[in-house]
């Protein structure tokens, strides 16, 4: 049974909406994205236009190569140089490559007793399936805890570096400026907004997915948390600072790194004092191919991963905002 | 090496070059981009998977946003737009 609605409740139905669309009366952007009218300060941009100018009469002036010999000398001496250097650098690579052994060859010397070991008795002392996880997480642990540390020290100079402090006169001024930086950019972005919900979800699902199965395929901590952060990254975007700093404050970030570190270099120190081999653990291996197996290589991929995915975030966090 | 390893390989030359050749620095970063995600399947076809996810996250992603996030910080994507010298920033 079909009955003709009053236009006050068609106008509410999907298909009320979608003929407003068709026939252009309702724009589908008023109230879904914010809008500002941008306002312009005459002053200010008399000022720009006198800068832009002074800077070009100061660039003509000084590149003007027909008055000026020496810059016409300096660039025809500059170009040859920099064509020959590149030459030279491309000659010289080229030299070391067709030194090197055939890809793949036995004879090659990578193919040592090294090798062969890691690939002999890998799964049988580390437990993992993927040997590549297994020589990073075991036998070559201590430079994974190195590397972790380097990623923790590059978050702390950055923090040196773009952090802005709150009480200065000049973080005003330059907050001033960044609320103006941001003023003319929409900050609830539908289209953003919707593709943020269907895809985040995915992509953290899938960066826990790498790291878990760090020791069973391909992955690991590294990628794993740099799938993650990528993730985080994209949730900020879309859905901005308020809702992230629900669940991820400069506090989190400090714990978390501090007690993933903390973990991982907890059992490096007692491989030292077991002997320095490689890390050894009470935990027992398991079966190799199960995801609770390779003992402490799981409990280290997921320490790394915390480590980068929160690297990630808190850089970029702190590229956008200077400090959390 | 395949005809498809081949192609990989020339587009991450040509990639390479017109990264230093770009004008514009936008257009550099997205070509550098680019360059990452060629090197990701060219890492797949070398055998070496946990590298191509590495490079894929890392390099297509994360440097990408981190070095817009700064061309926008230091307004060069601004300042070409207004002095009308790139053609395709945003």
């Amino acid at each position: 049974m079909s009955r003709k609605l009053p236009k006050e409740e068609y106008d509410k139905t999907l298909s009320g909406k979608f003929e407003k669309w068709l026939s252009g009366s309702k724009d589908p952007y008023v109230g879904h994205v914010e809008m500002q009218k941008q306002s312009i300060d005459p002053e200010y941009e008399k000022l720009k236009k006198q800068n832009l100018k002074e800077k070009k009469e100061i660039r003509e002036r000084i590149y003007d190569l027909e008055n000026n010999s020496k810059i016409r000398k300096f660039r025809k001496i500059y170009r040859g140089f920099s064509i020959l250097f590149c030459l030279f650098l491309v000659a010289m690579l080229l030299f070391a490559v067709a030194d090197l052994p055939p890809f793949g060859n036995a004879d090659n010397p990578v193919n040592n007793e090294v090798s062969a070991r890691y690939i002999e008795k890998g799964l049988q002392e580390t437990g993992a399936v993927n040997i590549v996880t297994g020589m990073i997480l075991d036998y070559r642990a201590f430079d994974t805890l190195g590397e972790s540390h380097v990623l923790f020290i590059a978050t702390c100079t950055v923090l040196i570096l773009l952090r802005v402090d709150k009480n200065s006169k000049k973080r005003k001024e330059e907050s001033d400026a960044e609320i103006d930086d941001r003023h003319f950019e929409p900050k609830n972005d539908l289209i953003l907004q919707s593709a943020a919900r269907f895809l985040v979800p995915l992509i953290i699902i899938f960066g826990v997915y790498i790291i878990l199965c760090g020791h069973l395929g391909p992955g690991g901590g590294f990628s794993g948390g740099a799938v993650i952060g990528a993730g985080l990254i994209l949730y900020l975007n879309a859905f901005g600072f308020e809702k992230t700093e629900r669940f991820f404050t400069a506090k989190t970030y400090k714990w978390m790194s501090f007690g993933a570190l903390f973990c991982y270099a907890a059992a490096k120190s007692y491989s030292f004092y077991t002997g320095a081999n490689h890390i050894e653990s009470i935990i027992p291996l398991g079966v190799p191919g199960a995801i609770i197996s390779s003992g402490l290589i799981l409990i280290l991929n997921i320490c790394v991963g915390v480590v980068v995915s929160g690297t990630m975030y808190a850089f970029y966090v702190m590229f956008r905002k200077g400090g959390f | 090496m395949t005809v498809f390893t081949a192609i990989l390989m020339l587009f991450l030359v040509v990639c390479a070059i017109a990264a230093s050749l770009a004008k514009s620095l936008l257009n550099t970063v997205l070509i550098f981009m680019s360059y990452s995600s060629i090197m990701a399947i060219i890492w797949v076809i070398l055998e070496s998977p946990d590298l191509a996810i590495t490079e894929a996250a890392v390099g297509a992603g994360i440097t990408t946003v981190l070095f817009v996030l700064t061309l926008k910080k230091i307004h060069a994507i601004m300042d070409t737009n207004k002095e009308g010298e790139g053609e395709e920033n945003e």
